[in-house]
């Protein structure tokens, strides 16, 4: 149409109106005129690197009064030892809650709750982080605790002993819902049980934590090489940043965080069966492995995604929801991550009595995928979709932020998000014919079923050997005591 | 004298804001104009926003407005309004209205013959069943299946999603600004022209909502046992997705009566938030809402809560973990100590400093988590204010509501600490602040403020009315609402299950 758009977006738009099917001039909606959408280019953060190793990035954002930061350390659950698992987890909690070498974490609490700001830390397989959020105003007296948590933290054993009561109270909950459930063993049958990722902490392994454990964990891995800042909010950048340079400069280097070796063994093909008594409804995963986001498959994939289960037009929601009423909640998809493979989930809830009919519904539209395969239709829709919505990736600097703070994480380009823009422009559907073999066949999935077996249509073993899974939980080892007992005996 | 009021109040509500988030800066940006047809729309500019808007239809009516054996008809309705309109989702509407007509006959006349009590006829009843079926096979072939939420999604439609509540129902997404006329058309055409097509699979898929929600969730059995036995009269005890007999009884003839009776114009509010000109989009939406037909205001009376004067106990018994719950009748939003309530349920529950906290998870160790808070099931007629908490290993619930009452017994005979009331008259205002940072949040609370009181600009009143709370206040409210008479405990008991299955 107008060739002088301002912006590569409009331009998409002006795709989506060109070719969409069934758009006709007798359809009201197609009749409403899509003017070009204004140029939008949004602001970059400024990125630092000090010479101890440390990356900042500084966004400035002055409408609310407010500052907002993250500092991310590399290094993660999935770096502890298997007898230990949980340890990250305890970490992250009594970092904060114990406090610094100058106030514990209750004076702490005191001291930025009556200012309403927060320091708060956290974990992830791969990092930890440590958070600020304040008005503008408080900004000097709450980083100056974002600081001392970062570099001068004491770990406490009365605040080791509450978070560890607290884990042990979660192991013992951890079967208390079916959605729970059916997550944590999606994952163990896509990455294999001892893989980090799928691994859970028990009784045990949280009880094997010292506070020397945390402290040595800190030494290890707290050091300004492993780490990145963003912060975002109402601020001058040459200020800050020189506040910022004052703070860190006489912190020294460490030794840098290696990724540990993992290990990604899917469960062999077959039927997987968790029985839960109390409930009438059944969660039904059809489970492999993804790929990561550098690799070839990415932009077929989230195409695919699109197609076959994302939102109301996908396939999935119109066979099994729409026309069959079979599940309120269905979707998942090929999942993909920055450094490790996604999982890959097909998932639905459905009542007892049609749980069986259910799975062979997801057989039927993944069969169909070979004989009714990907039209020019369907790849337009899901392309317009991705690519019309595409601004909401970075609409507001925060999330600019955030992506920039992850693809630096991950060694990404810095130009990730526009390389995907084209890469999804570039996928055609003979793309999408090429990867359906390679992760979606119902001979290379795992089904897993999480329900009440008494109620189902047909047994599980009408469609093939089936795997009991026992999700007993370990008990406590005996001299933990009071702490750790759960109501109740397990069996 | 009152002039002098006036101007500490001014003088107040400046100290209050900075520039870009106070109420002064709001008048200049938001836009607001009831309709000829009654139909409330609030536009507001923001002024560096990327080129995008959210919008928020919040409608003023919920589970409560729900008919006696028609329980989750509001829900079900919000379903219906993604099915598409007599243009969107049909292949040739002349002939799917014919058959959709058909549909409700035969569904009525299965009906009928299956809720005799006396004289049902099986084979009779078979017959009608198969033919209702038939009717349903002969409409479908005129849909295009999920048409209207396809053309959401392919033009970037972001985070498209509806919710049912006690006392509203809301619509929301997000748009590229370049399809604000299309969302004009889109959202005003599902409200003037919605077709309850595919009406009885989608209630299959309501019912299947219902056994994920409640039935297969301890925490949702809980939560249906909790409510049906601390209200005893009102609408409230009665769970918004509805009892399983109706949803596997009411049609969609009842969806389209409901829908008539409180889908007007006066009882809708739209809220649109972004990089948007005011009074181009009140002019879209002058255009596309205007032509909403305005209909009379309902009948919306509903029995008060009678008094309640004993205390009430459910316990279920679970193979899940032990939960403690305990709610207290308040009254509705318009009392003058709503603010009260919400300084309360700040005080109780937020961080690490507050009361439940500290004194069940660090001080005595028997809570994993623990809260209080406000607003239970909703706001508009007199609810709960409840406390909340997850017993550690080894802690029974009735500990933990023993430590819950402590707390409570603290709260009627000592004034809080000042610093205390500092930290929730602070979290307040910045709460305030930190709400006016996205487009979603901002046209949510304009719309749910406007529909509320009549005037958006309560939302930043609140804070004064918070301001204003006194540890006077929280003493008195204390001792007027926490009493045993007035309270509905519910708990679930763990007990392992029976064969030794999976807990």
């Amino acid at each position: 149409m107008n060739a002088s758009r301002a912006s590569k977006l409009a331009f998409v738009s002006a795709l989506c109106l060109a070719f969409a099917p069934g758009l006709t001039a007798q359809e009201p909606w197609a009749k409403i005129p899509i003017p070009p959408l204004p140029a939008f280019h949004p602001q970059e953060p400024k990125r630092i690197a000090l010479p101890n190793g440390m990356v900042i990035f500084l966004q400035e954002d002055h409408e609310l009064p407010t500052i907002d930061g993250v500092a991310r350390v590399r290094g993660g659950s999935r770096s502890e030892p298997d007898a230990k698992a949980g340890l990250v987890s305890l970490y992250s909690e009594v970092w904060r809650t114990s406090g610094t070498k100058t106030q514990t974490g209750d004076q702490l609490d005191d001291y930025l709750e009556i200012r309403a700001a927060k320091v708060e830390t956290g974990a992830s397989e791969d990092s930890t982080t440590v958070s600020l959020s304040c008005l503008k105003q408080d900004f000097n007296d709450v980083f100056k605790i974002f600081d001392e948590i970062l570099r001068a933290p004491e770990f406490r054993d009365e605040k080791l002993d509450l978070a560890k009561r607290q884990a042990f109270d979660a192991i013992s909950r951890r079967n208390d819902e079916i959605s729970d459930i059916a997550h944590r063993e999606a994952i163990k049958l896509a990455y294999g049980p001892k893989n980090p990722y799928a691994r859970t902490p028990e009784y045990a392994t949280v009880a094997a934590v010292t506070r020397q454990d945390l402290m040595d964990w800190h030494q290890n891995y707290v050091h300004p090489n492993n780490i990145i800042i963003g912060i975002v909010g109402d601020f001058d950048s040459a200020q800050m940043e020189a506040t910022l340079r004052k703070a860190f400069r006489d912190w020294q280097k460490g030794p840098p965080s290696k990724a540990p070796e993992l290990h990604f063994e899917p469960a062999k093909p077959g039927y997987y069966l968790i029985k839960k008594e109390d409930v009438n409804q059944s969660n039904v995963r059809l489970v492999g492995l993804g790929t990561t986001r550098n690799s070839p498959d990415y932009y077929p994939i989230e195409v695919f995604n699109e197609v076959f289960t994302g939102g109301f037009a996908s396939r999935l929601t119109q066979s099994l929801r729409t026309a069959q009423g079979l599940a309120y909640s269905v979707g998942g998809g090929i999942g993909t991550r920055f450094d490790h493979p996604g999982a890959e989930q097909f998932a639905l809830g459905t009542k007892s009595s049609t749980s069986i009919e259910a799975i062979q519904g997801l057989y039927a539209q993944i069969d169909e995928l070979s004989t009714k395969p990907i039209t020019n239709d369907e790849l337009t829709r899901a392309k317009d979709s991705i690519l019309n919505a595409f601004v909401f990736n970075f609409d507001t600097p925060d999330k600019v932020l955030r992506e920039r703070m992850a693809y630096e994480f991950y060694g990404y380009p810095p130009d990730f998000l526009e390389r995907y823009r084209a890469g999804i422009e570039k996928v055609t559907t003979a793309d999408v014919a090429r990867i359906i073999p390679k992760y979606v066949h119902k001979d290379r999935l795992a089904v897993l079923v999480v329900g009440n077996p008494a109620d189902f249509d047909k047994p599980l073993s009408s469609l093939g050997p089936v795997k009991e899974i026992d999700i007993t939980i370990p008990p406590p080892p005996p001299q933990m005591g009071e702490a750790a007992s759960p109501a109740g005996k397990q069996p | 004298m009152s002039r002098a009021l006036k101007l500490v109040t001014v003088v107040l509500v400046f100290a209050t804001f900075c520039s870009a988030q106070d109420l002064a800066s709001f008048e200049q940006r938001v836009t607001v104009k009831t309709q000829p047809n009654g139909l409330t729309a609030l536009v507001c500019r923001r002024p560096d926003s990327a080129p995008v808007f959210s919008f928020f239809t919040n409608v003023d009516v919920g589970s409560v407005q729900d008919p006696m054996g028609k329980t989750g008809l509001a829900h079900m309705f919000e379903h219906m309004a993604f099915k598409g309109t007599d243009k969107i989702g049909t292949k040739n509407y002349a002939a799917e209205k014919v058959a959709l007509q058909k549909v409700e006959e035969a569904y009525a006349a299965y009906i009928h013959e299956r809720d005799k009590h006396v004289g049902r006829h099986e084979q009779k009843l078979k017959q009608l069943q198969a033919a209702w079926q038939q009717t349903v096979k002969e409409a479908q072939q005129y849909v295009i299946p999920n048409q209207f939420g396809e053309i959401i999604e392919r033009n970037g439609g972001e985070g498209m999603n509806a919710f049912t509540a006690g006392d509203q129902t809301a619509y929301f997404y997000s748009f590229p600004v370049n399809r604000l006329e299309l969302w004009g058309y889109l959202e005003s055409e599902r409200y003037s022209h919605p077709v309850f097509r595919e009406f009885y699979k989608e209630r299959d898929v309501v019912v299947e909502e219902r056994r994920m929600r409640t039935d297969s969730n301890p925490i949702g059995r809980l939560l249906e046992q909790f409510v049906a036995e601390a209200f005893a009269a009102h609408p409230y005890h009665r769970p918004g997705v509805g009892y399983m007999s109706d949803l596997n009884s009411f049609s969609a003839t009842d969806a389209q009566n409901f829908f008539n009776t409180y889908y007007i114009p006066s009882n809708m509010v739209v809220a649109v938030v972004g990089d948007v000109n005011p009074a181009q989009t009140m002019s879209v939406i002058e255009k596309y809402f205007g032509a909403l037909p305005s209909r009379d205001k309902p009948d919306e009376r509903t029995t008060n809560e009678p008094p309640q004067n004993a205390e009430r106990r459910v316990i279920l018994t679970e193979a899940s973990q032990p939960v403690y719950l305990e709610g207290y009748h308040r009254p509705d939003y318009r009392d003058k100590d709503d603010a009260v309530y919400d300084a309360l349920a700040d005080l109780l529950s937020e961080g690490r400093t507050s009361r439940l906290y500290r004194g069940l998870v660090r001080d005595k160790k028997i809570a994993s988590e623990a809260e209080g808070g406000t607003g239970y099931p909703g706001v508009k007629y007199p609810h709960i204010f409840y406390f909340f908490a997850l017993p550690m290993p080894g802690h029974k619930p009735e500990e933990v509501g023993d430590a819950i009452h402590v707390e409570i017994d603290r709260l009627k005979k000592e004034d809080i600490t000042d610093e205390e009331l500092k930290m929730v008259k602070t979290r307040a205002k910045a709460n305030l602040i930190r709400s006016l940072d996205s487009n979603e949040g901002l046209a949510q609370n304009l719309a749910v403020y406007q529909t509320l009181y009549g005037d958006w600009r309560e939302l930043f009143r609140s804070v004064d009315r918070i301001n204003a709370v006194t540890k006077a206040d929280i003493r008195r409210v204390a001792n007027q609402v926490f009493v045993p008479t007035n309270r509905t405990v519910g708990v679930i008991e763990n007990a392992p299950a029976a064969n030794g299955g999976a807990q």
